[in-house]
């Protein structure tokens, strides 16, 4: 059994340390809002924090967790999290909504490092996140507002 | 999906038959008010007919035919019922309906037999026969060809009619007041003395009037709902993690299943060893799948491949990379993309094609035209690449079946299921959850029959088979590549007067009277005075389907593009040069007009303020019952890549329903149709896909996404297309605008400068 701190609970897991977070979280406690995309970090469909940073867990083995904290998109909160979900809303960002959960958590990672993105700085935080349905000249008006909102 | 040759339906159009029109307008949408078999209700749910549901708690339940695949499509036809209800907008929910024939779509598959501008008698008589078939059989719903609104229309208007007609009777009949001096409003019905009830109140005595004979829908300008850029009702469970797509299906006791596929297109396991397989710990079995055919609207197979089935995803994935698997490579071992292309070469080098334009007299004309031009075209293969990978989710316990698919197609789903597991249709339960984008690919049942397969080997226990990414690129059914060879004549003043193309590819498996491949260039808009379109089909092994906007994603691309040609030529500017071959053609000009304003047409941008220098391109074109115009403004940066800072759009489709939606649509579609004119190309070599992941087939990511601008044109009747409209113009429109600027004509996507 391995102990993994996810969204403010520490939990014990049966998975084997060389696990993708993904399918543990997925697989194993149920946690279906992060999203399997690419298996290869190519998408960010999978994106989580690990004490605030984003990451892609399906390149995350289990074993490289350790005591970090695991943010999902079920756990996300906070002022960012809150603006940028209104603004998302405001916006109409989602269309499928399947990568959604990864450009929040990635969004939320850049906004509480860098209250003021540029365009620049969005581009280069948010461009590891593919969405198939076009949205990101949303996501990118989204941001803008919910930094003026945070 | 059964296809008549829709050109033999322009014979005698020259009809009026304005009584017909009535008839048809009237009659099926009638029919399509009931169910045969009454709604299933929840406690305190009353059904007012097939579609519309109403609970104590005041809630009005839409039964919902269509997928959720992002084209917000539950947004807006809840929208439809909600403004003639006259329901609080907070108060709709969904249900998923069933397979009654009043949910089939009618206007996907109309759409896909008839011409889009013939209105004519032998048109109308033609329709109104065939949705009068469609009326009798169950299971055709289906989402795709950009039709759900174009089909619920009116059914779903005239649902929420009926249903607030009968609640005002309720009402009246309650009250003991004349139904006149009753109205409603946003959930209650009222009467001038004070009297007042909510519509959950009603619900059960309004279900015991009778049906009205007629019902008066409102005209535009009561509309309250449509027409307004109202918010997606799918915003909450998508931004919290809380939607359910069909990969998040939990059931209980749910086993999880991995397939490694034949690499070779159609080929199929010769034998496996699953020994080292079967000793990971949660590995319950492995299996063989066979090749299965995915169905409507494709040709090809999907190749056959081993499954391991296992308790957890990644139990299920380790142990798969175990199983030591010997392939049977079939015929296709041969080819290669090199080999694709150089048969639809030998097809223009020797085949004149099926003709499906055919105006006055082309090589006269040819030999007669002071100038001519000659152009070829190609595109490659593409995929779909959703961002949830092909899944599928079977129970298959005490002889019925329980499915969870994001389909766009749950009747064709149902039968498929129905025949691997050897049981009737009506065993078969499909759930349909959002689903992670589905852009034509979600037609097609391949993967749900594999899954069906193995819930045949889990004792009772559901299966999940999730593909992984490299399967899921090296294994769809792919936008078929197409040649194009094209000649113009042009008349000593520059004028268009010869037009000539041939286009060589598949045709999904049509035969030739339903053949659709070269929609978008064999009824184009333009009034070329000599003109022959025609199309030589050439099948492959390679599995190909429908893709986002179907063949409008290339005709467009060949249409827009030497009509471009033919402008240089004349030295004539590209959008004037369109405006003298639409003379008379109202709607076309109109967005042609709005789209030079949008798009800032006219003297070439020059260096922009970030150093760039730019030039802009336009394209025009008609899809879905819809025009679309776009002008992209392009800069190439020093090692030569093409970069796109701005798309303008004008759409004109008809009747607006929720213009949020529609500029969405719009920027996806432009997005989508980047993503193929910058970077999409799957190649083929020894009969295998080279593509795997996101790395070789890349998508538009955010740094290259250009800014959008969508204005929208929506003065008509009837609702046209939107979702897959803004993917056709787009790569014309970048390769003019390339044009503009460097004078390379590209002719090939991907677009690469020399």
């Amino acid at each position: 059994m391995t102990t993994l701190k996810v969204n403010g609970q520490t939990l014990s897991v049966a998975a084997e340390p060389q696990t993708p977070l993904l399918w543990v979280l997925r697989g194993e406690l149920r946690l279906l809002g992060t999203k399997f995309g690419c298996g290869r970090a190519l998408c960010g469909a999978c994106t989580v924090h690990l004490d605030g940073q984003a990451v892609r867990s399906c390149v995350t083995p289990l074993a490289l967790v350790g005591g970090r904290e695991v943010t999902t998109i079920e756990g996300l909160g906070g002022p960012q999290a809150q603006a940028l979900r209104q603004a998302w809303s405001e916006v109409d960002v989602v269309q499928c909504g399947y990568c959604q959960s990864g450009q929040l958590m990635s969004a939320c990672a850049l906004l509480t490092s860098n209250p003021q993105p540029s365009d620049a700085d969005i581009d280069s935080a948010m461009s590891g996140n593919v969405c198939r349905c076009g949205t990101y000249p949303r996501i990118r008006a989204a941001i803008h507002l919910a930094a003026k909102k945070a | 999906m059964p296809k008549i040759k829709r050109r033999h339906f322009l014979i005698g159009t020259a009809g009026t038959a304005g009584a017909l029109l009535v008839g048809w307008l009237a009659l099926p949408p009638r029919a399509r008010l009931f169910a045969a078999r009454a709604l299933p209700v929840s406690p305190g749910q009353t059904a007012l007919n097939g579609w519309v549901k109403i609970g104590s708690d005041n809630t009005v339940t839409l039964m919902m035919a269509q997928a959720e695949m992002g084209q917000g499509v539950h947004t807006g036809l809840a929208m439809l019922v909600a403004d003639e209800l006259d329901a609080a907008w907070d108060s709709m929910r969904l249900e998923q309906a069933g397979f009654d024939p009043i949910y089939n779509n009618q206007a996907a598959i109309a759409d896909a037999m008839f011409e889009p501008d013939d209105h004519g008698l032998a048109r109308r008589m033609g329709e109104h026969v065939v949705r009068r078939i469609l009326r009798e059989i169950p299971g055709l719903a289906g989402t795709g060809g950009s039709s759900s609104i174009k089909d619920e229309w009116l059914p779903l208007r005239q649902a929420g009619a009926a249903a607030r007609l009968m609640l005002l009777k309720a009402a009246a009949r309650q009250w003991g007041v004349p139904l006149a001096e009753c109205r409603t409003d946003s959930g209650r019905v009222l009467h001038a003395a004070g009297s007042s009830a909510s519509y959950g109140e009603l619900a059960a005595a309004a279900a015991r009037e009778a049906l009205p004979d007629t019902v008066t829908l409102k005209s535009p300008a009561q509309f309250k709902f449509i027409g307004q850029p109202l918010r997606r009702i799918d915003n909450a469970p998508k931004l919290y993690g809380t939607a359910v797509f069909a990969s998040d299906a939990l059931p209980a006791q749910l086993l999880y299943a991995s397939v490694s596929l034949c690499p070779t297109v159609g080929g199929k396991v010769a034998r496996f060893d699953a020994r080292r397989a079967l000793t990971v710990h949660g590995v319950r079995k492995v299996v063989s799948l066979a090749p299965v055919a995915g169905g409507i609207g494709a040709a090809g197979v999907t190749s056959g491949g081993v499954a391991v089935i296992a308790d957890t995803p990644f139990h299920a994935m380790r142990a798969l990379e175990l199983v030591h698997i010997e392939w049977d490579h079939g015929g296709a071992q041969g080819l290669s993309s090199k080999k694709m292309f150089s048969d639809l070469t030998q097809a223009l080098d020797t085949h004149e094609g099926h003709a499906h334009l055919s105006r006055g007299d082309v090589e006269g004309a040819l030999r007669g035209a002071a100038q001519t031009l000659t152009a070829e075209y190609r595109v490659p293969l593409l995929a779909h690449a959703t961002m949830e990978p092909m899944n599928a989710t079977v129970q298959f316990k005490g002889g019925a079946a329980t499915v969870w698919a994001g389909t766009q197609a749950p009747g064709a789903t149902r039968g498929a299921v129905a025949k691997v597991l050897g049981i009737a249709t009506d065993k078969v339960q499909v759930i349909v959850p959002y689903l992670g984008g589905g852009f034509g690919r979600r037609y097609l049942t391949d993967c749900v029959q594999q899954a069906a397969a193995l819930a045949r080997e889990t004792d009772g226990a559901p299966v999940q088979l999730i593909w992984s990414r490299e399967q899921d690129i090296a294994h769809d059914y792919y936008r078929p590549a197409f040649m194009a060879r094209c000649r113009a004549g042009l008349d000593p003043a520059g004028r268009l007067v010869a037009w000539k193309m041939t286009s060589a590819g598949s045709s999904l498996g049509a035969p030739f009277f339903a053949d659709m491949a070269d929609d978008g260039a064999s009824n184009t808009a333009y009034q070329f005075p000599h003109a022959r379109v025609a199309h030589q089909s050439v099948e492959s092994p390679v599995p190909v389907g429908i893709w986002r906007s179907v063949s409008h994603s290339y005709t467009a691309f060949f249409v827009e593009s030497f009509i471009d040609e033919a402008a240089a030529a004349a030295h004539h500017d590209p959008l004037a040069y369109r405006q003298s071959l639409l003379q008379g053609n109202a709607a076309h000009l109109r967005v042609l007009q709005r789209l030079a304003q949008l798009g800032g047409w006219g003297p070439a941008p020059g260096v922009a303020p970030d150093g760039t220098r730019r030039a802009r391109g336009l394209a025009l074109h008609r899809c879905f019952g819809s025009i679309v115009g776009q002008i992209a403004e392009v800069s190439v940066n020093p090692s030569q890549q093409i970069r796109v800072h701005r798309v303008a759009c004008v759409i004109d489709c008809g009747v607006a329903v929720n213009p949020n939606l529609i500029r969405q649509q719009i920027e996806g579609g432009i997005v989508y149709g980047l993503t193929a004119a910058l970077h999409g190309e799957i190649t083929l070599d020894k009969g295998q896909v080279q593509q795997s992941n996101f790395h070789d087939y890349v998508p538009l990511r955010m740094y290259e996404c250009p800014e959008i601008v969508t204005e929208i044109i929506a003065d008509g009747v009837l609702p046209g297309g939107v979702a897959e409209c803004g993917v056709p113009p787009v790569a014309a429109a970048v390769a003019n605008a390339v044009y503009a600027l460097t004078g390379q004509r590209l002719r090939s996507l991907p677009l690469k400068l020399a």
